[in-house]
């Protein structure tokens, strides 16, 4: 397993997505975005937002992950997770982070995945 | 039907059928490698309920311009595209799927990926091992815990298990599985069997405790 860090994907945008992020290249969330944090809006988006806050807050009315808000703004997970990270600190969405990675997941997690994939 | 994302008279985001219930409250990954054409997006789509959808990272030095890699017309810039379904496993917990190319150049991609990942399932090209090689030997590295399954392209030379493992070189204990990744039911199994040999790993560790 490696470290902890999950935000390395920043190392190689490119600049327009720099001047998007306002030159910003890593989350201040306090807990790290992962691909499948799941997002959550609290309210409504309010008609000062940036667009691409707003669209991330409209789309997030249902939990979302951060993958999925990358691909329906069409935008790199690494810039989405920029973006979270200011409606994150504004309280404007909330995360419901991945359990965290263990060396190995736990028996019971395992149990509840194998039951809902017997299901397909 | 068109992508929801692609429809310039709508707001980006998902179509109504294609929301999470809002007690979804915890996500899990399993990352499907394997060197292009092997199916990788093929088998993240046969098991999805959403269409498969794409995020993409890009990169800083120069690509080669084949499959998936769209080259932006700047030499320096790559955008490699990740294709990944969803399955929601119970009210509360939801299953994504990431494919990923498994060539050595596409690596970076693999600390954000990777990283909490359940485990891996490498998807093999019987015609093209060399890929399959390489990602067994940089997953046994990361100690990410994986699957092998074979792709069986129709037509294709079918291959005994035995010598496959032989020829990749792969311990004993790693479950081995045929599959059609065109087959919701043959891809299910395959997680199924990633799964089971996950949770098998976890209740010996358990024990040793």
């Amino acid at each position: 397993m490696s470290g902890p860090r999950r935000l390395d994907w920043d190392e190689g945008s490119p600049e327009r997505l720099y001047v998007l992020t306002g030159g910003r290249s890593g989350s201040t969330a306090r807990e790290p975005l992962d691909l499948v944090t799941l997002i959550v809006s609290r309210s409504a988006p309010d008609p000062g937002l940036q667009p691409e806050h707003a669209a991330i807050v409209r789309m997030c009315e249902y939990p979302l992950s951060v993958a999925e808000i990358s691909a329906y703004l069409a935008l790199p997970a690494s810039v989405v997770m920029v973006l979270l990270s200011d409606l994150l600190s504004q309280r404007r969405v909330e995360a419901r982070p991945p359990i965290p990675a263990a060396s190995l997941p736990d028996a019971v997690l395992l149990e509840a995945v194998m039951h809902g994939l017997r299901k397909l | 039907m068109d992508y929801a994302s692609s429809d310039p008279g709508n707001v980006p985001g998902p179509r109504p059928q294609d929301t999470l219930p809002e007690t979804a409250s915890t996500a899990v990954k399993i990352v499907i490698v394997g060197g292009f054409g092997v199916g990788k997006t093929t088998m993240v789509g046969s098991v999805s309920e959403i269409r498969p959808l794409t995020t993409e990272e890009t990169m800083t030095r120069a690509g080669e311009g084949i499959d998936l890699v769209t080259g932006i017309e700047d030499k320096t810039e790559t955008t490699v595209a990740m294709d990944f379904g969803r399955i929601s496993l119970n009210e509360r917990l939801v299953l994504y799927l990431f494919g990923t190319p498994g060539q050595e150049r596409f690596w970076f991609l693999w600390n954000g990926l990777f990283d909490g990942a359940l485990g891996a399932v490498v998807l093999v090209d019987t015609r093209r091992l060399e890929v399959s090689f390489d990602v067994i030997g940089r997953l046994e590295e990361r100690g990410m815990p994986f699957v092998v399954a074979v792709n069986a392209f129709p037509g294709a030379p079918r291959h005994d298990l035995d010598e496959l493992r032989q020829a990749l070189d792969l311990p004993d204990w790693v479950p081995m599985v045929d599959c059609d990744a065109r087959s919701r039911a043959s891809s299910r199994d395959v997680l199924l069997e990633l799964t089971s040999y996950l949770h098998a790993m976890t209740l010996a560790d358990a024990e040793r405790r």
